[in-house]
């Protein structure tokens, strides 16, 4: 706002070309969601519900872990508080989101970070190692998430269990193939060696030892403590743009 | 349609989610712009994947070991999104098939 060279934060070709690049990875999210539409219908839980759920949440794992907890009447605690434990990744996610917002309104970021999942963060931080890349294509990526998400559960609620399961089709393997593949593009060169092997090995250890999702957090905190500590890397630029 | 209850946990959730989400970015906005804070920052989103990729591959035993190599070298070769999450999902389902799982 200050600066008059600043870009539009929320033009609609960013949008547009945000929504067009996740919409592949956006497909892996609809069979998810067909997969959580289909638990749901074992549920005392309505499809209005479902939805409400799937529009205002949006967070995957997280939905798909309280449809699995939710029983009549619903308990509301052991939801809430695997909410939490779930999407305590998000704190991470969202804080690398910082070179997207630079010089943006706080309002400009509290309505940017709504629609922001592991999908659509992947591919607008895959974007900005490219360019500079505004929060209207994480919103536009955010977008095709929400579409597919929610056709997905509405689809699998509503078919129940005439549809194919969807590791027939190798589907549930969409996430880990999508991830992989964009992995590929975050490697910096050689500085992020010592970083990246110290992540993977605490993830895995911890994924092997500790039930939950605590694997993500732990690998992610240990590799950027390391990748602070390391002092080679001084001269080189980050990601913030000057 | 809609039992309070249900609306209440699925409020309860929204806001926790959106709460981590706001909280993250703007706790990154207030980190310094160099040293440490900065480097771990910049570092974020590789080690992130790195964490989620490895865990998931495993859990899908050898296979998803293989798959995820074979999706890693053509993503590498092709630098194409699509292709290498295609080749990675069809090897997973064909060596499901051929093990008649």
């Amino acid at each position: 706002m200050a600066d008059a060279s600043l870009p539009k934060a929320y033009a609609w070709d960013d949008v547009r070309a945000g929504f067009r690049k996740t919409v592949p990875l956006a497909l892996g999210v609809a069979s998810y969601g067909v997969a959580m539409g289909v638990v749901a219908t074992t549920k005392p839980i309505t499809l209005a519900e479902l939805l409400l759920k799937s529009v205002i949440v949006l967070a995957g794992a997280a939905q798909i872990v309280a449809v699995g907890l939710w029983t009549s009447p619903v308990p509301i605690a052991a939801i809430l508080l695997s909410t939490l434990v779930v999407n305590l990744r998000y704190i991470l996610l969202c804080a690398s989101l910082r070179p997207v917002f630079e010089q943006r309104s706080l309002w400009q970021k509290l309505a940017g970070i709504y629609l922001v999942a592991d999908e659509n963060w992947a591919v607008t931080m895959a974007e900005q190692r490219r360019r500079p890349t505004q929060p209207g294509y994480l919103l536009g990526g955010g977008l095709a998430i929400l579409v597919f998400w929610t056709a997905g559960a509405a689809a699998g609620y509503l078919a129940g269990n005439e549809i194919p399961s969807p590791s027939r089709l190798g589907l549930d393997f969409a996430f880990a193939a999508a991830f992989v593949s964009l992995t590929i593009g975050f490697w910096r060169g050689r500085g992020d060696l010592v970083p990246w092997c110290a992540a993977g090995a605490v993830a895995l250890g911890v994924w092997w030892l500790v039930p939950g999702p605590w694997y993500m957090v732990a690998g992610a905190l240990v590799g950027a403590g390391v990748a602070a500590l390391s002092r080679d890397r001084e001269q080189e630029p980050s990601d913030v743009q000057s | 349609m809609f039992s309070p209850d249900a609306v209440l946990v699925i409020l309860g959730m929204a806001a926790i989610t959106y709460g981590l989400r706001a909280g993250g970015l703007l706790l990154g906005g207030r980190l310094p712009r160099e040293g440490p804070w900065a480097r771990a920052l910049s570092a974020l989103p590789g080690v992130i994947l790195v964490s989620i990729v490895l865990p998931a591959m495993l859990s899908e035993g050898l296979f998803g070991v293989l798959a995820g190599t074979l999706t890693a070298l053509v993503m590498l070769r092709t630098r194409n999104l699509v292709v290498a999450m295609l080749v990675g999902i069809a090897f997973i389902a064909a060596a499901r098939w051929a093990v008649g799982a």
